[in-house]
C-alpha cells in the first residue's frame, strides 16, 4: 500500500466535511428515527459529516450551502412550500425520506374528502396555516432521490448517504414485495389464506414484513414499477371484497401515489 | 433602557416535532405564556371516518413515530371494549411486552438524545459522546434493546405490524423469544447503572404543588389498562374521562389544551411513579430508595430520573413475561363485530392516551376521538414556565432565560407530533 509522504499530507487543505441537514414537515417523526436509532453508527457518522441542521438531535444551523438535505414530511402549509423552495436552492442533493415526503403520506387521505376537513376537528380553524391538500416534496421542487417507506430504515438512509458521497448512482429498489416473499420462502397469504395483499404491486424494502406475520402487505413502500393494479383489484374483488373495501386497500399509506390513487378512485366510484 | 424585551426561540431543539414559546414580562412578573405548537394538523380523527376497525391500528400508529405501539394498543383495547371482547391472559402478556419495548425505546431516546445534555451542560448528544462515550453507548444499547422487544412483537420498531383487534397476527417463536430475553438479561445491569447515574445528576430544586394523573391497575404498575386516578383522590373508569376532562383550542397552537375538573394536571412517568410506587417490585423500590428521590416528588426535574427508573422496571417486566412458558392459546380471538362505542386508555411512554371509537354495525368508524398525553400536559407546562422563571429571577440575560425555558419544556418530553409543531420563545418585557 502506498502511503502519502508526511509533507504531502500536510500540504493538503483539511477536507471539508459534507454538510448535511435533516428537516421535518408534516409527519410523525418516525423516519428521523432512521438516523437517531443508528446507535453507535450515528456517532461514527457524526464524525464523518457535519450535521448543520437537525432540530430533533440538536443542531440548528442556517440552511445554507448544504451538500445533502433529507426531508421528512409532506407539504401541508404555505410555510412548508417556502421552506422547500429555499432549501432546494441551497442543497446539492435533495433526498426525501418516507411516505409523507415522497407521496404525501397517510395525511393525503384528506385530499380525497370533500368539504373543509379542518372544521370538523378544530372548532376555530381560522388560527391555522393549512393547505387543503397534503402533497409530496416533488410537487413543488425537483427531488434527486426519493426513499420510500413508512418508515424508511437506517440502511436506506445510510445507503443513500454513502453512494451520494462516493459519487455513485444511488441504489434504487425495483423488486416487489411478492418477489421478496419467494426469496424468503414465505408462503403466499393470498393463495394459502385468501388474504388480500398489495405485495404484487408494492416496492420491497421491508423484507416482506407483513406476509411474514401472516397478513397482507398494506403498501408502506409505495407502488412498484409497472404495477398491475387493475388485475390485483379484480383478484381482491374475487376474494369477496366489496368495491369500497378494494378502494380502501389502495387508498391507505400512499394514497396520493399515482397508480394507487387511480385504482382506488376507480373502485370508489364503481 | 427599553421597557420591553423580546426573547425568541424560533426552532426549539431536542424536542419531538416543532414548537415556539412567547412570554410577556411586566414589572418583574411573567404575564402571558404562550407555548405555541404549530405542527401542521394531520386530521387523524377525520381520516379515520369511514375506515374499517381492522385498519384503525395501522392508521393511528402514524400519529407518532416515537410511540406507535401505544396508539395501536389503545386502539385495539378501545375497539375490543366496544365489541365486548376480552383478550385473555396470554394476549395481554404479549401486549405488555410490546408496551415495555416502547417505554424502554422512547425513554432511552428522551433521556440521552433530548434531556440529559441540559443537565450536563452539553449542546447535544454528539458533544456529550466526545466527553463521556460510555454513558452514551449505554443509552444506545438500552434503546436498541427496547427496539428489539418492539421488533419481536411487530417486526420493526417504528410502525410495527404485529398487533390487531383480537390479539396478534402471530406470537413470536420460542427461539425468537429466547434470543431477545438474553439481550434483556444483559441489559438489566446497564439499566441499574443508568438509574444510579440519573440519580447523581444535579437537579435544580423545585417545589411545586401539581396534580398527578395516571392509570392505576389492581395488582401491577399501570401500562395497558386500569382506572384513571389523580393525586386529588379522583378515581374513574376511562369511559367517564370525557365528563371530567375539558379540551380547548387556544389561538397560538394546533394542539388542544386540557384541564381535569377545571385544573391543570401532569401525566407521564413522574405522575405514574408518584401514584403507583406501591405497585413496583421490591428490587425497583430499593433502587428508588438508593437514588435519594422521595415519592411523591414535587420536583418536575425528576422526570428524567423517573424515566430511568421506568426503563429498569420495564426490562424486568418484559423479561418476566418472556420467560413464562407459552400456554399454546391462539394469538388472536374471533372478533364479534357489532354497532358500538368503545373507549380505552393506556399509559403511553408520555402518559395517558385515551381513545374512543363509534363504530357502525359493519365495523366502520363513524366518529373517533383521541386525547394524547402532550396536549394534556400543555396547560401545566405553561404554568411551570411562569412559576419557575419567576422563582429563578427574570433579571437574568435572555440567553439564560431561553436555556432554562427549553430545559423546563423538555422535562415534559412533549411529543409535538402527537399533539399535532413548535416553540418560538418570545419574551415581551415591560418596565425592567
Amino acid at each position: 500500500m502506498i502511503k502519502p509522504t508526511p509533507s504531502r499530507q500536510q500540504s493538503l487543505p483539511p477536507p471539508r466535511k459534507p454538510r448535511i441537514a435533516v428537516l421535518k414537515l408534516a409527519s410523525c417523526d418516525g423516519c428521523q428515527l432512521a438516523f437517531l436509532g443508528l446507535g453507535n453508527r450515528l456517532l461514527e457518522l457524526a464524525a464523518m459529516v457535519e450535521f448543520v441542521h437537525f432540530a430533533e438531535m440538536g443542531p440548528l444551523g442556517s440552511l445554507t450551502d448544504l451538500d445533502i438535505t433529507f426531508i421528512e414530511g409532506s407539504l401541508s402549509t404555505q410555510e412548508d412550500l417556502e421552506t422547500v423552495r429555499s432549501v432546494r436552492k441551497e442543497s446539492r442533493y435533495l433526498v426525501t425520506i418516507g411516505a409523507c415526503a415522497t407521496s404525501g403520506g397517510i395525511q393525503a387521505l384528506r385530499n380525497l374528502t370533500s368539504g373543509d376537513p379542518l372544521a370538523s376537528v378544530y372548532p376555530s380553524p381560522d388560527f391555522i396555516d393549512f393547505l387543503a391538500h397534503s402533497t409530496p416534496v416533488s410537487s413543488e421542487v425537483p427531488v434527486d432521490l426519493e426513499l420510500w417507506g413508512c418508515p424508511v430504515t437506517g440502511d436506506q438512509v445510510l445507503g443513500a448517504l454513502r453512494t451520494i458521497l462516493l459519487g455513485a448512482p444511488p441504489p434504487v429498489e425495483h423488486d416487489k414485495v411478492c418477489l421478496e416473499c419467494k426469496r424468503r420462502g414465505i408462503s403466499c397469504v393470498t393463495v394459502t389464506k385468501g388474504v388480500p395483499c398489495l405485495g404484487p404491486v408494492t416496492l420491497t424494502g421491508c423484507g416482506a414484513l407483513c406476509p411474514s406475520f401472516g397478513r397482507g402487505c398494506y403498501g408502506c413502500f409505495g407502488p412498484s414499477e409497472n404495477p398491475e393494479t387493475a388485475s390485483l383489484a379484480r383478484t381482491f374483488s374475487g376474494l369477496g371484497l366489496t368495491p369500497d373495501e378494494v378502494a380502501r386497500r389502495f387508498l391507505f399509506i400512499n394514497s396520493n401515489a399515482g397508480p394507487f390513487r387511480e385504482e382506488g378512485e376507480r373502485w370508489q366510484e364503481g | 433602557m427599553s421597557d420591553d424585551r423580546i426573547l425568541r426561540i424560533p426552532v426549539m431543539a431536542r424536542v419531538e416535532g416543532k414548537g415556539a414559546l412567547e412570554m410577556t414580562v411586566s414589572r418583574g412578573r411573567v404575564g402571558e405564556v404562550r407555548l405555541r405548537i404549530f405542527e401542521p394538523p394531520r386530521l387523524f380523527e377525520k381520516i379515520l371516518e369511514g375506515r374499517e376497525f381492522r385498519e384503525v391500528p395501522d392508521i393511528v400508529a402514524r400519529i407518532c413515530g416515537i410511540c406507535p405501539a401505544a396508539y395501536q394498543l389503545t386502539a385495539v383495547s378501545a375497539i375490543e371494549a366496544g365489541f365486548g371482547l376480552q383478550p385473555g391472559e396470554e394476549i395481554s402478556r404479549f401486549r405488555k411486552i410490546l408496551a415495555c419495548g416502547e417505554w424502554i425505546s422512547s425513554h432511552s431516546l428522551h433521556v440521552h438524545l433530548l434531556a440529559a445534555p441540559d443537565f450536563l451542560g452539553y449542546e447535544d448528544v454528539m458533544e456529550w459522546a466526545r466527553h463521556d462515550p460510555e454513558s452514551v453507548r449505554r443509552g444506545f444499547e438500552l434503546h436498541a434493546v427496547g427496539n428489539a422487544l418492539l421488533s419481536l412483537m411487530g417486526g420493526r420498531p417504528v410502525h410495527p405490524v404485529g398487533a390487531c383487534v383480537g390479539g396478534f397476527f402471530r406470537f413470536p417463536h420460542e427461539e425468537e423469544r429466547e434470543a431477545v430475553a438474553s439481550r434483556v438479561r444483559a441489559a438489566l445491569p446497564l439499566a441499574t447503572d443508568l438509574v444510579h447515574w440519573a440519580a447523581s445528576l444535579p437537579y435544580p430544586e423545585s417545589e411545586r404543588a401539581f396534580v398527578s394523573v395516571s392509570l392505576r391497575a389492581p395488582d401491577s404498575y399501570p401500562m395497558n389498562g386500569g382506572r384513571i386516578v389523580s393525586s386529588r383522590g379522583l378515581s374513574i373508569d376511562p369511559s367517564d374521562f370525557e365528563a371530567h376532562v375539558e379540551e380547548f383550542q387556544v389561538s397560538h397552537s394546533t394542539a388542544f389544551h386540557s384541564l381535569l375538573d377545571g385544573e391543570p394536571y401532569l401525566v407521564g412517568p413522574l405522575a405514574r411513579l408518584n401514584l403507583n410506587a406501591d405497585r413496583l417490585p421490591p428490587e425497583i423500590l430499593s433502587l428508588i430508595a438508593d437514588s435519594g428521590i422521595r415519592l411523591p416528588s414535587t420536583n418536575m426535574n425528576h422526570s428524567l430520573l423517573a424515566r430511568a427508573i421506568e426503563i429498569r422496571f420495564a426490562l424486568g417486566e418484559a423479561l418476566a413475561h418472556l420467560e413464562k412458558p407459552s400456554t399454546g392459546s391462539p394469538s388472536s380471538l374471533p372478533v364479534p363485530i357489532r354497532e358500538s362505542t368503545g373507549i380505552a386508555a393506556t399509559e403511553a411512554p408520555r402518559g395517558i392516551l385515551w381513545h374512543r371509537y363509534d363504530l357502525s354495525e359493519n365495523g366502520l368508524v363513524r366518529k373517533a376521538r383521541i386525547i394524547p398525553p402532550t396536549s394534556q400536559n400543555q396547560t401545566i407546562m405553561e404554568a411551570d414556565l411562569r412559576e419557575s422563571l419567576e422563582t429563578g429571577g427574570l433579571e437574568r440575560p435572555d440567553e439564560a432565560l431561553r436555556k432554562e425555558a427549553e430545559r423546563i419544556v423538555r422535562n415534559y418530553d412533549p411529543c409535538i407530533s402527537c399533539a399535532t409543531h413548535f416553540l418560538d420563545l418570545t419574551v415581551h418585557r415591560r418596565d425592567r
